[in-house]
């Protein structure tokens, strides 16, 4: 639960919807947003984040402070 | 506005450049053919005389593709492809793409059903619509779902429309059987580079197996696969055209060398466009001051690489959204709110119809250019000029001076009058009145021009034209282009033997930079 998108700064291209392996991006009154539900920061799919690598516009995928870091299940680290 | 335009300005900064190039062309003519005079002038303008008649039939009413044809025939594009998947230094995917789409205009994103609905209320409208493209605004590929999807719509519902895509070609290898199995027999690689060094000044990343990869391997990839792409692409028929950005200082020489690749690898046609890069579109490239080539760099790079290769130079860099003939943008009439309103009645007999109509007037205009030639069978001369004309298509000397929205450019010699590109302008003329600073544009934009051919000019342009040693002419007022370019041409010399007018060397001239401007 932890990656968010700036909306002002997303342009709506919708490259990480279809990256993103657990679904957890929609798009949402014009802009996309990522589920915090879903999201796992894609620990245990990819080495990096696939909606940071793909997104066009730096710094609008980013880390949401206002929630817990994502745990992977089995309290690896 | 008798201070303002000193043409002397552009060849003191880049007369080291131009040089340079001029050098280049020398060295690589060797390998083109150079004899080759219908070859030479084909830009795919000349009909089957010098192109196979199956390659004629994919290219004759394919603007995008024949010269000749986009005077007569109109092409959309349907934005249903907003993800990319490399990052270029001349976009800005906040605005769109500043070269392959036009910037500051939000494309409307369509899907593919939304996308299908409008492709029939376009080409209803207007029957001369022949080609569907998906060109972005992101890349085609990156979005293979919505892009095959709207080709399967389209191809059910209008057979007759010919589909092409435009990619980057990072994912091309993966598509080309499905781009093969839909019938798309028309697609276009922007390829910039075949040297990675090159190539890690224009890309700064792609996103290749879920990691985003930089630098000189992030382009040795991509080079990897465009060209890849574009051997299995001709190697199934497929005509291939290659996009190439101008951008001097980093690919303008080396351009040479992509000609080369991509000839060599079997493109039919090969569209070398020059850098868009103001400030204001916030690119890397405007943002960092990188120019865009002038008026002078294009065609001396472009006339560099025709030899065996087409090369185009009537590419607009349209919108991934535009709708009309090149040069026009109708896309305002078809926005998805007036589109899911309109009746729509595909009728392709009707279009066949008005089809064949267009077919004749192309004959007669062909005729009417042939018989002029053979009255300057007889002359002998080196002299060649540029002339600008204002025209709304049709292949005629049809637009008023002030409302031109752009000049088509041709090069007039003894072996007849060759199309060498075009020049987008301010819409001079609004309200009937004229503005000055806006004469001042256009003047800047066909300075290399020895004559401007109108259908209509005010007095007070015409004085400040003949004042820049540019001369209006509007006695071809209606009549097709060619024949009355090459009937000026043969009393120019005339004119220039009898010592009534002195044949002087025209200087360069300005690429308008920046968005369409739309009224």
């Amino acid at each position: 639960m932890t990656y968010k998108i700036v909306a002002s700064q997303c342009t709506s291209c919708s490259a990480c919807e279809a990256e993103c392996p657990n679904v957890a991006i929609s798009e949402k009154g014009g802009t996309f947003v990522i589920n915090p539900k879903k999201c796992t920061e894609c620990i245990g799919y990819f080495d990096v984040p696939q909606c940071v690598a793909v997104c066009p516009v730096d710094n609008t995928c980013v880390i949401d402070n206002s929630l817990p870091r994502y745990q992977p299940a089995g309290g690896a680290a | 506005m008798e201070e303002a335009f000193q043409p002397n300005e552009f060849e003191a900064a880049n007369a080291d450049q131009l040089g340079d190039l001029l050098q280049k062309i020398a060295d690589h003519k060797g390998c083109g053919t150079s004899g080759g005079s219908g070859k030479a002038s084909c830009g795919t303008s000349a009909g089957p005389a010098d192109m196979a008649p199956e390659v004629w039939e994919k290219v004759k009413n394919h603007p995008c593709y024949s010269e000749e044809a986009h005077h007569h025939y109109a092409r959309m594009h349907v934005a249903v492809a907003p993800a990319c998947n490399i990052q270029c230094n001349y976009c800005n995917r906040k605005y769109d793409c500043a070269n392959e789409s036009r910037p500051g205009v939000v494309s409307e994103k369509l899907t593919p059903e939304q996308a299908a609905k409008k492709v029939l209320a376009v080409a209803s409208t207007i029957p001369q619509m022949t080609v569907l493209g998906i060109a972005g605004p992101g890349d085609p590929l990156a979005n293979p779902a919505k892009t095959f999807k709207t080709f399967e719509l389209i191809s059910k519902t209008a057979p007759d429309i010919k589909l092409c895509l435009s990619t980057n070609g990072l994912a091309l290898p993966d598509h080309v059987d499905t781009i093969a199995s839909f019938n798309v027999d028309h697609v276009t690689i922007t390829i910039n580079m075949t040297d990675p060094q090159v190539g890690a000044e224009i890309y700064p990343w792609i996103f290749w197996k879920n990691k985003r990869v930089t630098g000189v391997e992030a382009a040795k990839i991509l080079t990897d696969r465009q060209l890849q792409g574009l051997e299995m692409l001709t190697e199934r028929g497929i005509l291939c055209k290659v996009n190439s950005v101008m951008i001097p200082g980093v690919n303008d020489q080396h351009l040479v060398e992509v000609n080369k690749a991509v000839k060599s690898r079997g493109a039919f046609l090969h569209n070398i466009m020059p850098l868009i890069s103001a400030p204001e579109h916030g690119t890397v490239f405007g943002l960092n001051g990188q120019r865009g080539p002038s008026a002078q760099e294009l065609k001396a790079l472009q006339d560099s690489c025709e030899g065996e290769m087409n090369m185009m130079r009537h590419c607009r860099q349209c919108r991934a959204d535009a709708v009309g003939l090149l040069g026009e943008d109708r896309s305002a009439e078809f926005t998805t709110d007036k589109i899911m309103e309109m009746e729509v009645k595909y009728d392709i007999d009707a279009r066949q119809a008005y089809q064949n109509k267009v077919e004749e007037e192309r004959m007669a205009k062909v005729e009417a250019k042939n018989a002029e030639l053979q009255t300057l069978a007889g002359e002998a001369s080196d002299v060649s000029i540029l002339i600008a004309v204002a025209t709304k298509g049709s292949g005629r000397v049809n637009e008023h001076f002030g409302h031109a929205k752009e000049f088509q450019i041709y090069e007039l010699s003894t072996k007849g009058a060759k199309f060498v590109g075009h020049r987008r302008v301010d819409l001079y003329c609004q309200g009937g009145y004229g503005d000055e600073d806006s004469l001042e544009t256009v003047i800047r934009a066909i300075n290399d021009c020895a004559a401007v051919f109108v259908a209509k000019i005010g007095g007070c342009p015409k004085d400040q034209l003949i004042a820049a040693g540019i001369e209006p002419v509007d006695q071809y007022a209606f009549e097709f282009i060619e024949q009355s370019a090459i009937a000026y041409f043969k009393d120019y010399l005339g004119r220039v033997n009898r010592g009534d007018i002195q044949h002087v060397v025209r200087g360069d001239a300005d690429i308008r930079q920046g968005a369409f401007i739309e009224v």
